[in-house]
């Protein structure tokens, strides 16, 4: 360990590497984080199922790659299933548990996450999955820097995807209904707002921010049935980091963790990258309990 | 005539809002003492900084000579100063005896005092209060299925089952039918003489808390306004326009 | 502590189960170890959960805990670790029938009050923290446990550790730790009922209805707290232990810390039969374990999918559990009633 660490001082451009791949896979968990902090600003939802929803974007990639078709176009699909797919999953299963106790709604979208985890294990093996974009590599740096483009492709559309979904929060009519209903779900019903049908939306489109994320973290990293639970911790490390309701610090804290993992990776071993994540998280709950401490309050 | 509680340019702002400011106040052992002042004026806030649940921003409160603004909500309880809320709190599940029960004081509980069973004593003492207060006849239901004027009641008297030397009551009559209202005043007044508990209470009803108090404060704009008896709080302009809202 | 006649009748029950169930059906000595364990399981999640509202979906992380510091001991106590766990049992250790028993004696007695000193460690990590938030964070723990075991080469690391042998017939340790598992089930039932009879039940019940009350209140939230979590982790822990010892290895993400496994099994059981009760996770984990057992085998690359959906269903729709259920209908049954007659004055 203590090698690698000297590694990084001895040839400081292995920091650019390091940097640059940590930014690129931070502006994917930026956006999950995002979808995260909707549903939970929106309904007090804690999403376990975060991650899971990310690994069925990712299948639809590589399920398409393996049909032969360029799994870049499974974009617009899993965006538009996925979407579906989460408006069905409030309806029959988040409705009901929207207004109890935190721990049901987390119970419930956890038993969700195991359901979703072992139907993909069923359908498609437990084998590590990457979707080939075939887009080629760049060497800069007199060959020190790698850079696969279809990273660069996926950076360009986690940008464009994020003004969008900000856009439509901000001039829409659906986006200010929901930015009114998780300011006040009460009285948005007064004044003529279908809340569950805002609340059905606003789970939709974290499915599909998520699908969206999962396409491009196949093309850009991995996929496999059960790695879903580290990125639902990823996103909620984000979200308890930053704070809800503070878009620049979600993105600046995805793209940190995004870092900070490869860093991880390459300091500690490729095994202990995702112990990093889980002490991420560790250490971002104590944080937290020692800021609230000094206000005498627990954190909830 | 000692000050059991002494409030002493107490402030405490959340963001840019201040709460309250400068705010100082005695409250005498033995007697019951008022709190009024129109809708966010900080009585609340004060109640809260009075009993630890949050830190204070400047000032000092006192609890017999002992500077509580840096001690805690369970610690600055287990010194005998206990506080009721506004939307009365019980423990919803269990049942009117074991709220009693659990309320028993846990100033001198060490240890092991965790793993011993409640004596017959303490039983019977709970049912004594929860005759005291009209809910005999409940107790064996589940608290949180009382109707709001009875959880009340409960929360009361499980205070008094705690025996604490001060009890800061947030706003005792808000919500309870007119009909029941003097049969809590009477309550209010016999823990004060016959269990010789120091009473600060805050109160809306001017019936209630100038038939009650022996000593009136009044808060309006987190500042402290006027105090004194209630017959002069009564005729004080400056208490009239607060809640009237001229400026 | 008192016991009611339906109690009585049904611990009865139980133990004629436990007795004679190996008796009557050898070739399923194991499952029903499995199954006394699965009552520990929800009994000690329950104890933190539903009794006290701190659900935690990382309380498996005992049970790792536990099986590792017993199979250290077990063998620590005899050979050097690190070379036994290099070699990755292929070289021939030997234990004597003394040092096997001895061992396994010293590493239960130090997985139960090992795990119990870490909850008690670890508690300022967790308990400023409520609902969800300590349900992540634990699980967290329990994640991060399985990792950094697994990456610990002094333990095994990712191989894990290959057990000492027991000496003596496939069905002599059938039985033997058929019989422990059995006693701790039992060990535990009765710990936790007397405890719950105690001021620590009422305490620990406030700090759920209402934990700000209760620190209004004057109660030492933290001590309670830190116990409970500290006696969940003791019978965690030895049943870690146990169960490390039944299946003769211990590998750190599937064994030792299976989150996704025991570790949720752990809340649909006690959730299936009702939380907050005694009697609750019992049932539910008796229940949960047999149905899992008989349908395992007809729902092959279901059975799991099949468990996410009745863990939705049952909090979705059936959240009161059994014994919420029977509350609900026989209140009587529980104590809950309406008492007419006027308190006698003491004059």
């Amino acid at each position: 360990m203590i090698d690698n660490i000297s590694l990084l001082t001895l040839a400081p451009i292995l920091n650019v590497q390091l940097i640059l791949d940590g930014l690129f896979i931070g502006a994917i968990f930026a956006l999950a984080a995002y979808g995260l902090a909707l549903v939970w600003g929106v309904m007090n939802v804690k999403n376990l199922a975060q991650g899971e929803f990310v690994i069925m974007g990712g299948y639809f990639a590589w399920y398409m790659g393996s049909l032969g078709i360029h799994p870049i176009f499974a974009l617009p699909v899993a965006v538009i299933v996925m979407f579906g797919f989460g408006w069905i999953v409030y309806v029959v299963i988040i409705s009901r548990v929207v207004g109890k106790d935190m721990f049901t709604s987390l119970l419930a979208t956890f038993g969700l996450a195991i359901v979703i985890q072992q139907a993909l294990n069923l359908a498609f093996g437990p084998e590590v999955q990457i979707a080939e974009s075939g887009f080629g590599t760049g060497s800069f740096f007199d060959g020190n820097v790698t850079i696969a483009y279809i990273k660069l492709v996926s950076f360009a559309i986690c940008c464009l995807l994020a003004i969008l979904v900000v856009l439509f929060m901000k001039k829409s009519r659906m986006g200010q209904a929901i930015r009114a209903t998780s300011q006040d779900a009460r009285a948005a019903k007064v004044m003529g707002i279908d809340t569950e049908k805002v609340y059905a939306f606003t789970y939709g489109l974290n499915a599909a921010i998520c699908g969206a994320a999962g396409v491009m973290i196949s093309m850009i990293w991995v996929i496999q049935p059960f790695y879903g639970v580290p990125h639902s911790i990823r996103s909620f490390v984000i979200v308890v980091a930053a704070g809800l309701g503070n878009l620049p610090g979600v993105i600046a804290a995805a793209l940190g963790l995004g870092v900070a993992e490869q860093y991880g990776g390459f300091v500690f071993g490729a095994e202990l990258q995702q112990a990093t994540v889980v002490g991420l998280l560790l250490v971002v709950l104590i944080w937290r309990q020692l800021q609230m401490r000094r206000q005498r309050q627990a954190v909830q | 005539m000692t000050n059991v509680l002494e409030v002493s340019n107490v402030s405490k702002s959340f963001g840019g809002v201040i709460a309250n400011h400068s705010i100082s106040l005695d409250v005498e052992k033995g007697k019951i003492t008022g709190l009024i002042g129109p809708n966010g004026s900080g009585k609340t806030t004060l109640f809260n900084s009075i009993v630890g649940y949050h830190p204070i921003d400047e000032g000092s409160i006192k609890f017999r000579g002992q500077e509580l603004k840096n001690l805690n909500v369970q610690k600055i309880a287990r010194l005998g100063l206990l506080r009721t809320f506004q939307q009365t709190r019980t423990y919803g599940k269990m049942n009117c005896m074991q709220n009693m029960l659990i309320s028993v004081s846990h100033r001198n509980a060490n240890f092991f005092d965790m793993f011993t069973s409640y004596p017959a004593e303490l039983n019977e003492k709970a049912e004594h209060l929860l005759e005291f207060v009209g809910l005999y006849q409940k107790r064996k239901l589940p608290s949180g299925e009382l109707s709001f004027g009875q959880q009340k009641l409960l929360e009361f008297a499980m205070a008094l089952m705690n025996e604490p030397e001060v009890l800061l009551l947030d706003e005792p009559t808000a919500g309870i039918n007119p009909t029941l209202i003097n049969g809590l005043i009477d309550r209010l007044q016999r823990a004060n003489s016959e269990f010789g508990i120091t009473l600060f209470v805050i109160e809306h009803n001017m019936r209630v808390v100038m038939n009650l108090a022996d000593k009136i404060y009044c808060l309006a704009h987190g500042e402290m306004l006027a105090s004194g008896v209630p017959s002069d709080i009564q005729n004080d302009q400056r208490v009239i326009d607060a809640y009237l809202g001229a400026h | 502590m008192t016991f009611t006649r339906i109690e009585i009748v049904a611990i009865a029950g139980l133990l004629l189960v436990g007795i004679f169930g190996p008796i009557l059906f050898p070739a399923y000595t194991f499952q029903i170890a499995v199954l006394w364990l699965m009552i520990l399981f929800a009994q000690t999640w329950d104890a933190m959960g539903g009794q006290m509202g701190y659900n935690s979906l990382g309380n498996i992380f005992f049970f790792g805990v536990g099986m590792y510091i017993c199979s250290v001991t077990q063998i620590g106590l005899f050979y050097d670790v690190g070379v036994y766990t290099a070699a990755f049992g292929a070289d021939d250790a030997k234990f004597t029938d003394t040092q096997y028993f001895l061992g396994l004696a010293a590493g239960l007695l130090f997985a139960g009050f090992g795990s119990a000193l870490i909850a008690a460690l670890i508690g300022w990590t967790v308990f400023g923290l409520r609902g969800p938030y300590f349900a992540i964070g634990t699980l967290g723990i329990a994640l991060a446990a399985g990792e950094l075991l697994g990456a610990w080469e002094w333990v095994g690391g990712g191989g894990g550790i290959a057990l000492p042998v027991y000496p003596g017939s496939g069905d002599g340790k059938s039985n033997f730790f058929y019989i422990l598992c059995f006693l701790s089930a039992v060990a535990t039932f009765v710990f936790l009922k007397w405890l719950f009879s105690t001021r620590f039940g009422l305490a620990v019940n406030a700090i759920r209805d209402d934990e700000d009350k209760a620190e209004a209140m004057g109660v030492h939230t933290l001590r309670h707290k830190t116990v409970a979590w500290s006696v969940s982790a003791f019978f965690l822990g030895i049943s870690g232990g146990l169960f490390g010892n039944m299946t003769g290895f211990i590998e750190p993400l599937e064994v030792a810390f299976p989150t996704i496994t025991f570790g949720i099994f752990m809340v649909a059981m006690s959730l299936l039969g009702g939380t907050g009760t005694l009697w609750g996770p019992v049932l539910g984990a008796i229940l949960f374990h047999v149905i899992k057992e008989t349908t395992w085998t007809y729902f092959l690359g279901w059975q799991w999918i099949a468990l996410g959906v009745i863990i939705i269903v049952n909090i979705v729709f059936f959240q009161q559990g059994i014994m919420g259920w029977l509350k609900e209908k026989r209140p009587a049954w529980f104590g809950i009633e309406v008492e007419e007659a006027e308190v006698e004055r003491a004059s």
